[in-house]
């Protein structure tokens, strides 16, 4: 019965008529300009000698071929797969168990979510300089086990080029996973009671409840928790910014700080648009499929 | 939703719940613990941050870091503390919140109440735009701000905090107006009522629900930005969250990280207000940009 | 010309025809049922006339002005929906006057129509309350306080009591029936209970894939349907529909049809004019009611036929029993009086009254005459 509630064509009154395309094409012409126009700017500027400035000089692919043969765009790349990989993966594990954990009738269960969830609503920024500071060896975590007595122990990940990545793993982990967490809980809370009753009665344990029931019916969950965990690591830049600045070095460079970083202050305008097109394209062979079928279901 | 029901079949023994609840509690300080060290950090003394005593509580308690965060602190080339980027974080998510609500407010009524042959594609045009690496945007709105007379300028980060705003606005009141019953519509067009009538008497008093979703969502995403920030403001014009970073990175002097840690919290101090007082509506608002429908 | 008049009226979606070309003409203080199952074009046919959807050809005119570019607001007429649709966020009395206030009619004059249709309605007490804190039924006269304060030419009703449990149903539909009478107002009326469209209707609309099967007063449908359709729909228990064969039993037809132990059931057809028929198949049709034990046969009728039949189910309903027996290989469902003992299994005598068979083609289903 999805019928449109539209009253149609009435000759006479064109104004009134047209009147609620009027009302949205606002909006859609911002959207057609601001988005599609300028992704499509973007990309042109990605085939030209643009500095920086925009030029444009047509230089077809070289840009392309220039930027995969940059060293500082590898480990972006590389970085990006590590973080990216390790953040979906234990936020989805660690969310999945905390919401399993929360859903056995907990007492103050909703205080217990507050605490889980407040990081989402911080900045990153903010996010990166809380972890800045508690990860650096000189006053932090490795100052304070010292201070305990312990004084050979360290933990100087921040510092070190080979494990930096992983603390902007840590602290990203830290302010995602509650979120996946929430994720998990409504759509454990969405599953039918009476089937997790029958599946009792046939005697599964507590253990095969899960694997065999209960997470199977999860799939759609997981599917958006992937998406917007991958949404978010391709994007990510505020929170490499203030923890480590994609130091020490290059170490923690990812694609989004490379862009940046290539346009605005190497002047290299050309290879900065053909790095940001590729992460639009990483980003839409994501998300595309995944608003396709959300909204053709709706139909 | 979440809350809609806490029954849960699995039964578990005493021995296992106190393994639950001991998982969950470690889990509470582990979130808590960087709030834990920014908020005692900020309340001591420089040096006893440099003794190690990061995780313990002040010896001598003291307002000073608030203060200089505030008001004294060196951000970029001046000493003028966080407050004037506090105000100008205000003065861009008021109008960027307010417009871009209201927008998609009247797309989500158009796009489930009027709808047209083609407007899913449009609705998918937009939800697309909401998802963008911004990277992407970047250069031709630099160019674009440059040539409207904007570039770093607050009407600037408001206008473009509005134009990627519409999105997800226009997706919480289109699902949200989808459930709203199309028969209130006709009914109201038979009493004779028109399209903006309808808006205002009809959709309007019973989107309250949403409207707070969405104003959090706005208000929370602007509030925090930091790309748009960062590129299209200059010294004057800086959000909270660029000064932010612009204090804690600044190579020269001594580090004040009690300065530092007050900062921080000045800075979350506005959404993790929301989230206190309406956290309901934010999870919903999370959820609903992320899980469709 | 009649009142509303619905000419050579059509919707398509794109390709797909969801209402044929339809002729209805109602006449003014008429009351008219669209009645069909669920995606029968009843509801879409409503719509048109309140000018929700669009006319893809033909015509609807109200007193002679053709409507199809008028809008709904301005056709005069006033709609019940299925879910009331009253505004959430207004109380009754604001419910009920948002129409007088789209059309300009000031406060005084206003609040004075609201006092006169609450007390028609007998919802004064109620005026104050927002819709979420009624019942179902009490917001049932609030949505037609809202139609009615607007005194329109048409009042339209989309299945108004389908949301009202069984018992509150029947004392709404006679509360609907006696403002009718009340008021005289002209009403179409859309519902899927074939009920509700005899009880209420002074004429009904029964409709099926798209096309109006068949037009006209209640008695007309329950006794004459023009198909199998139209027969099968109207009645509960529904008419029994079985094949048999005409033969011409010395000038007049006679239908015969096996029986469940196989032996042949003969039942003479009233109307001489079928013997012309003879030798074809066709569907005999007979209401459960025309089927009865011998003493509960109609006494004015002068077409009862008798035969034998095995019982296989009854369903004692209080006043009457169900008995069903199997003709032509279906099941039968005879309406015989409570106190006559029937034992399922056995055989017993069942009294048919043929002046109310009527015949249909198995191919076309349409009647057979």
């Amino acid at each position: 019965m999805a019928q449109p509630a539209s009253v149609g064509r009435r000759s006479g009154d064109w104004l009134r008529d047209a009147l609620p395309k009027l009302v949205l094409s606002p909006s859609l012409a911002i959207v057609l300009i601001f988005v599609y126009g300028f992704i499509f700017f973007t990309f042109y500027l990605s085939f030209t000698d643009s500095r920086i400035l925009p030029s444009y000089g047509l230089v077809g692919f070289e840009n392309y071929d220039k930027l995969f043969r940059l060293r500082a765009w590898g480990i972006a790349v590389d970085n990006l797969i590590i973080f990216g990989g390790l953040y979906i993966v234990i936020c989805c594990a660690l969310g999945l168990a905390l919401a399993i954990l929360l859903d056995q009738k907990i007492r103050s269960e909703g205080f217990i979510r507050t605490i889980y969830l407040y990081p989402m609503a911080l900045s990153f920024i903010v996010t990166g300089t809380a972890w800045k500071w508690f990860l650096d060896p000189g006053i932090g975590l490795e100052a304070v086990v010292h201070s305990w007595g312990w004084e050979s122990f360290t933990f100087d990940w921040i510092k070190n080029r080979d494990m930096a990545i992983y603390t902007i793993v840590i602290a990203a982990v830290w302010q995602t996973s509650g979120f996946v967490m929430a994720m998990f809980l409504a759509g454990l809370r969405g599953i039918d009671n009476e089937v997790l009753k029958a599946a009792q009665i046939d005697g599964a344990s507590n253990w095969a409840l899960y694997r065999r029931i209960v997470i199977p019916q999860l799939r759609p969950a997981f599917m958006s928790a992937f998406v917007v965990l991958a949404h978010m690591a391709i994007k990510s830049y505020d929170l490499v910014i203030a923890l480590t600045n994609g130091g020490p070095g290059r170490a923690t460079e990812l694609p989004a700080t490379f862009m940046y970083s290539y346009t605005f202050t190497r002047n290299q305008m050309g290879i900065g648009a053909a790095s940001a097109v590729i992460m639009l394209m990483t980003i839409a062979a994501i998300i595309v499929p995944y608003l396709w079928s959300e909204l053709r279901e709706k139909k | 939703m979440a809350q809609a029901s806490s029954d849960t079949a699995v039964r578990t023994g005493s021995a296992t719940r106190f393994i639950i609840y001991t998982v969950l509690i470690v889990f509470c300080l582990y979130y808590l613990l960087p709030l834990y060290v920014m908020v005692v950090n900020s309340l001591k003394p420089l040096d006893e941050i440099r003794g190690g005593g990061m995780l313990s509580l002040p010896e001598v308690w003291t307002l000073a870091p608030w203060g200089s965060a505030w008001s004294t602190a060196q951000i970029g080339v001046e000493a003028t503390g966080l407050k004037p980027y506090f105000l100008n974080s205000i003065i861009m998510v008021v109008p960027a919140v307010a417009i871009s609500t209201l927008l998609g407010a009247l797309n989500g009524y158009v796009l489930t109440k009027w709808r047209f042959r083609g407007d899913t594609i449009v609705f998918g045009l937009m939800l697309f735009g909401c998802f963008i690496p911004f990277q992407m945007v970047l250069i031709p709105m630099a160019r674009m701000l440059g040539l409207m007379g904007l570039a770093g300028t607050v009407p600037g980060l408001i206008f473009v905090h509005l134009v990627y705003g519409i999105g997800f606005s226009t997706l919480y009141f289109r699902n949200y107006y989808a459930q709203f019953p199309t028969e209130l519509v006709r009914a109201a067009m038979i009493d004779g009522a028109g399209f903006f009538r309808i808006f205002q008497r009809i959709m309007l008093p019973s989107s309250g629900p949403i409207a707070v979703v969405c104003i959090i969502w706005q208000f929370t995403n602007i509030w925090n930005d930091f790309l748009f920030g960062a590129s299209f403001s200059d010294f004057s014009s800086q959000p909270m969250t660029v000064a932010l970073n612009n204090l804690v990175q600044s190579s020269t002097g001594v580090k004040e990280y009690n300065v530092h840690f007050a900062g921080a919290i000045m800075a979350a101090l506005p959404t993790l207000l929301v989230y206190v007082v309406a956290g309901r509506f934010f999870v919903r608002g999370l959820m609903a940009g992320s899980v469709k429908g | 010309m009649g009142f509303l008049d619905i000419k050579q009226a059509t919707k398509s979606y794109g390709a797909v025809q969801v209402l044929q070309e339809t002729d209805i003409s109602v006449e003014e203080g008429e009351f008219l049922v669209l009645v069909g199952p669920s995606g029968c074009g009843k509801s879409t046919l409503l719509n048109m006339i309140a000018g929700l959807e669009d006319v893809s050809s033909g015509e609807i005119a109200i007193r002679g002005q053709r409507m199809n570019e008028v809008r709904p607001a301005e056709r005069n007429i006033a709609m019940v929906f299925q879910s009331y649709a009253l505004y959430p966020n207004m109380n009754v009395a604001q419910n009920i006057a948002f129409g007088l206030e789209m059309h300009g009619v000031p406060k005084p004059e206003r609040d004075k129509k609201v006092q006169e249709v609450a007390e028609l309605l007998q919802i004064t007490q109620l005026l104050k309350r927002k819709p979420g804190q009624l019942s179902g039924g009490q917001r049932q006269r609030v949505a037609m306080g809202r139609a009615l304060v607007r005194d329109p030419d048409v009042f339209l009703f989309d299945e108004p009591l389908s949301n009202l449990d069984a018992k509150l149903r029947v004392d709404m539909r006679t509360e609907i029936k006696k403002l009718h009478q009340k008021l005289g107002t002209t009403i179409v009326y859309v519902t899927h209970d074939q009920i509700e469209a005899l009880t209420l209707s002074t004429r009904i609309a029964v409709m099926f894939g798209g096309y109006v099967q068949q037009l006209g007063t209640p008695k007309e449908i329950y006794d004459n349907p023009a198909n199998m359709f139209v027969a099968g729909f109207m009645g509960s228990p529904s008419m029994n529909l079985f094949p048999a064969t005409l033969a011409d039993a010395g000038g007049t037809a006679q239908a015969e049809f096996t029986l469940k132990d196989g032996g042949t059931g003969v039942l003479p057809i009233a109307d001489p004019a079928i013997v012309k028929h003879a030798g074809r198949k066709v569907i005999l049709g007979i209401r459960p009611e025309a089927i009865t034990d011998p003493d509960g046969a109609d006494r004015n009728s002068k077409a009862i036929h008798q035969l034998e039949a095995q019982v296989e189910v009854t369903e004692p309903a209080g006043s009457d029993t169900f008995v069903v027996t199997e003709f032509g290989g279906k099941e039968i469902t005879g309406r015989f009086r409570a106190d006559v003992a029937v034992q399922p299994g056995t055989s017993h005598t069942f009294a048919v009254n043929m002046e109310k068979a009527v015949l249909f083609d198995p191919e076309t289903e349409a009647r057979i005459r």
